[in-house]
C-alpha cells in the first residue's frame, strides 16, 4: 500500500476543489487533488451551456471551458500541485489522522495531510415509483456523462423528470445531441429552475408539465414508456394519467451534498434544508469545527459553481494561511463581497439563509469535537 | 422499445453522437472487447458502461435476491448499480473503470463470487 | 384565456404579456430603425448580466444589482446582435422592421443541428414552439466565435409579438 502526504489535500476535483487547490499553491502551498472521475473538472465539464453570473465567475462561458480554465491555472503551479485521477478518497480514519483511497478497482493509498478541504460536490436525488430500478431510468449527471463526455446517445426519447435548472437544461443539452424530449413534469405549480431555461425549450415545442409527476415506469428489462399522472395541491395524484413511450427516463429531483468524510472527521453537522441537506458548520474563512477541515462548493450546500468557485478560492486561502503562507491582505473580504453579490436574487436570499444558519463566528471557545 | 442489442457484435454502428452543435468528442482508440462472450467495439480508457452503452447493452446485472436487472444510474461511482464482472473479477464499477484492449465484461448475477473464496463479495 | 390559466402558462416558460425585463421596443423608433431593435425576454430577477457586458453602445442599461431584469435604452441600440449571442438564457433577439414591405427581418440565436443556410427554408414557431409559417434564412453569423449562431430570417411583419424560434427540417 502506498504511502502519500501533502500540506493541503483537496478532496474532490470540481469547481470549488480546482479553485481551491488553485488558491492554496498560489500562496506556496503543497497541494494534492484527489478526484474519483476519470477527469477533474466535476459538473463542468458536463455543461455546455454559457453559464450565468458576472465577468468574475466567466459569465457567458461555457461550463467545460470553465474547467479548462481552472486546469489552466493548476498547470502554472505545476511543481506544488498534483492531481491524483480516478481515485476515491473512502474514509477517513480519525484515530490515524489517515484517509484511504482507492485508485481504479485494486490500488490502494494512505494519505496523510495537514489541511483538507472537503470539495466532494453533491449527489443526486432518486424518487420512489415503481419500477424506477430498471434501466433505462438514469440521474441527471449520468445522462450528461454519457452525452457530453463520452459522446453516447443516452436513448432516442426521454421523459425528464424535475423543471429545476437541471432537469432544464439537461433537456436543453438532450436536444443538443439529437433526442427527442417527449416531456418534463414538475411537481411544482412553476418551473424551479430559471425561467429563461425553460423559455429555450419551451418554443422549441417541449411540454412542461406543471402539478404533474410520473407514476410508473414501464417496461420489463428495459424501459419503453412512463405513465405520469397530475398532482392536486397537496401532490397527491389525481389524474388524468397519460402514457408516455420513450426509452429514457432522467431524473432531475435534486442534489443532496456529500458529506460522509465530513461527518467522519467529527466536524459539527447541521440538517440545513435550504442548504438541501446535512452539512457542516462553517466559520467565513470555510473552517469547520475541526480545525484541520474546509468546506466548499456544492458538499457545504448546493448552489451554483459561480458560488463553489468561490467559496474553493476561501477554503485554499485560510487553508494555506492556516500553514503560515503569507497570503494578501483583504482577500476574504474581497471574496466575501463577491459571494454576497452572486446571493442578492431570488435563489440567493434562501442560500442566504441556510448560509446564516450554519456561518460561527469563530471557533474560539467553541469545543472541538 | 425492445431492448437494442447488437446481434453480430463488432460491424454494426455505435449508438454516437456523430454531430454536435456545441462540442467535439476526441474519442480514444478503437479496440474490441468482449461482453458475455460476444466481441464488441469501444474506445479504449472510457468507461466501460459507456461503451457497452454505445452497443445498446443496458443491463449490466441481475439482483441477487429479486432477480432485478440493473443498468448503471449515477456514472460517477457512487451508486453500485453497474457492478459487473470484469476478468473474473466481480464488483468492479463499471461506470468509472477504464476499458482496455480484450477485456472481458460479463453480466453479473447475484452478488457476484470473489475469485478465491467460496462466498460472495459484498455488495456496495 | 382565464387568469389562473395564463400564470400557469408564464410560470411554464411562456411569456403571457410584457413585464418588467420583458418589454417590446416602442412602435415609432422601431418602424425607422434600419438594423433593427434588441427584444428581450428576461422577466426574472437572476444573478446574470452578460446582455450588459457584451453592448457595446450601452443600451441594455448597467446592473445596479446583478440581480436586476435588463432595462433596455433603445435609441442606443444598433442591432449588432452581440447581446443576441452572448445571452446564456438565449433571451435576446433582434427585429428589423425596414426589411421590406411585407416581411420582418428576425434575428434569432440558434445552437442546434442542422444548421440552416442562406436562402433555406425554416419553420418559424411561437413560444410554445407552434407552426406560424414558413419563413427564409437570409443569413446565418456567429458573432463571437463560440459556435452561438445568430440566423436571420424574414417573415412576414405580423408575426414580430409572437415568433420567437426556428425549427430547421433536414
Ligand atoms: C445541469 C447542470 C447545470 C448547471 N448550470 C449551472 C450554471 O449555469 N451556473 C452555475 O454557476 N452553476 C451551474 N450548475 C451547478 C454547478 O455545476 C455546481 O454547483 C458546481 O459544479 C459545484 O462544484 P463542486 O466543485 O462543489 O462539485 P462538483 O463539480 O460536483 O465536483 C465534486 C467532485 O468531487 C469528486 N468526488 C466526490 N467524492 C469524492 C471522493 N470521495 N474522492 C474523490 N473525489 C470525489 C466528484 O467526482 C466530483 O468531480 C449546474 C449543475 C448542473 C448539474
Ligand atoms: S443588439 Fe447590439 S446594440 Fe442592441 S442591445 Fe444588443 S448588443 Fe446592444
Ligand atoms: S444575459 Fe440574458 S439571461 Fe442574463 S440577464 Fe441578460 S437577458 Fe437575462
Ligand atoms: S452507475 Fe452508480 S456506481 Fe456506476
Amino acid at each position: 500500500m502506498k504511502k502519500l502526504s501533502t500540506e493541503v489535500l483537496v478532496i474532490g476535483g470540481g469547481a470549488a476543489g480546482l479553485s481551491a487547490a488553485a488558491e492554496a499553491a498560489s500562496a506556496g502551498a503543497k497541494v494534492l487533488v484527489v478526484e474519483s472521475d476519470l477527469r477533474p473538472g466535476g459538473q463542468l465539464i458536463k455543461q455546455t451551456h454559457k453559464f450565468f453570473g458576472s465577468k468574475d465567475e466567466y459569465a457567458g462561458t461555457r461550463g467545460f471551458k470553465i474547467a479548462d480554465i481552472l486546469l489552466d491555472e493548476i498547470n502554472s503551479f505545476k511543481d506544488s500541485v498534483s492531481i491524483l485521477q480516478n481515485t476515491t478518497v473512502s474514509g477517513y480514519y480519525k484515530e490515524d489522522d489517515e484517509f484511504t483511497a482507492m485508485r481504479g478497482e485494486e490500488e490502494y493509498f494512505h494519505i496523510k495531510a495537514k489541511k483538507t478541504i472537503v470539495a466532494t460536490g453533491a449527489q443526486e436525488r432518486l424518487i420512489p415509483f415503481p419500477n424506477n430500478d430498471i434501466p433505462g431510468v438514469y440521474g441527471a449527471g449520468a445522462v450528461q456523462t454519457l452525452m457530453n463526455v463520452y459522446g453516447v446517445l443516452p436513448g432516442r426519447r426521454v421523459l425528464m423528470v424535475g423543471a429545476g435548472n437541471i432537469g432544464l437544461i439537461v433537456s436543453y443539452q438532450l436536444m443538443q445531441a439529437g433526442v427527442q424530449v417527449a416531456a418534463v413534469v414538475e411537481a411544482a405549480p412553476r418551473v424551479g429552475g430559471y425561467w429563461v431555461h425553460a423559455a429555450k425549450i419551451r418554443r422549441m415545442g417541449v411540454p412542461i408539465l406543471l402539478r404533474h409527476s410520473i407514476k410508473r415506469a414501464l417496461g420489463e428489462k428495459c424501459i419503453t414508456g412512463a405513465v405520469i399522472t397530475g398532482l392536486n395541491e397537496r401532490f397527491e395524484p389525481v389524474g388524468p394519467e397519460q402514457q408516455i413511450n420513450c426509452d429514457l427516463i432522467c431524473i432531475a429531483v435534486g442534489l443532496s451534498p456529500t458529506t460522509e468524510l465530513l461527518s467522519q472527521a467529527g466536524c459539527k453537522m447541521m440538517y440545513v434544508p435550504q442548504l438541501c441537506g446535512n452539512v457542516a458548520q462553517r466559520d467565513r474563512g470555510m473552517r469547520t469545527s475541526n480545525p484541520d477541515f474546509y468546506t466548499a462548493g456544492d458538499a457545504g450546500g448546493i448552489e451554483e459553481a459561480s458560488a463553489a468557485m468561490v467559496e474553493g478560492r476561501i477554503a485554499g486561502l485560510s487553508a494555506a494561511a492556516a500553514l503560515g503562507y503569507p497570503t494578501e491582505h483583504g482577500k476574504l473580504d474581497e471574496y466575501w463581497g463577491r459571494l454576497q453579490s452572486l446571493r442578492k436574487g431570488e435563489a440567493g436570499a434562501r442560500i442566504c439563509q441556510g448560509i446564516d444558519c450554519v456561518l460561527v463566528k469563530d471557533w474560539e471557545g467553541v469545543a472541538h469535537a | 422499445m425492445e431492448e437494442k442489442v447488437n446481434p453480430g457484435g463488432t460491424g454494426a454502428a455505435l449508438d454516437l453522437i456523430e454531430e454536435h452543435p456545441i462540442l467535439e468528442f476526441q474519442h480514444g482508440k478503437k479496440i474490441t472487447f468482449f461482453f458475455d462472450g460476444r466481441e464488441l467495439e469501444g474506445f479504449e480508457g472510457e468507461p466501460i458502461s459507456s461503451a457497452l452503452h454505445a452497443n445498446g447493452v443496458r443491463v449490466y446485472r441481475e439482483t441477487a435476491d429479486m432477480h432485478r436487472p440493473r443498468g448503471f444510474f449515477c456514472a460517477i461511482g457512487k451508486c453500485s448499480s453497474c457492478f459487473m464482472v470484469v476478468d473474473g473479477v466481480p464488483n468492479v464499477r463499471t461506470c468509472v473503470t477504464p476499458l482496455t484492449a480484450g477485456m472481458r465484461v460479463e453480466t453479473q448475477r447475484g452478488r457476484g463470487v470473489v475469485p478465491g473464496s467460496d462466498e460472495g463479495g459484498a455488495s456496495s | 384565456m382565464p387568469d389562473k390559466d395564463l400564470e400557469m402558462l408564464f410560470n411554464s416558460g411562456v411569456l403571457t404579456g410584457e413585464r418588467e425585463g420583458a418589454m417590446l421596443p416602442p412602435r415609432d423608433l422601431w418602424e425607422g430603425k434600419k438594423g433593427g431593435l434588441v427584444v428581450v425576454e428576461c422577466p426574472q430577477r437572476i444573478p446574470c448580466n452578460p446582455c450588459h457586458t457584451s453592448c457595446p453602445t450601452g443600451a441594455i442599461m448597467p446592473f445596479a444589482d446583478i440581480n436586476d431584469t435588463p432595462r433596455v435604452d433603445w435609441t442606443k441600440c444598433t442591432g449588432c446582435t452581440l447581446c443576441v449571442s452572448a445571452c446564456p438564457g438565449l433571451a435576446c433577439l433582434v427585429i428589423d422592421l425596414t426589411f421590406s414591405e411585407e416581411n420582418a427581418l428576425y434575428k434569432l440565436p440558434y445552437e442546434m443541428l442542422p444548421l440552416p443556410v442562406k436562402g433555406q427554408k425554416v419553420q418559424c414557431l411561437d413560444r410554445e414552439g407552434a407552426f406560424l409559417a414558413e419563413g427564409t434564412v437570409e443569413n446565418v453569423t456567429q458573432p463571437r466565435k463560440d459556435r452561438t449562431h445568430v440566423v436571420h430570417v424574414s417573415a412576414p411583419k405580423g408575426l414580430v409579438a409572437v415568433f420567437r424560434s426556428i425549427r430547421v427540417v433536414k
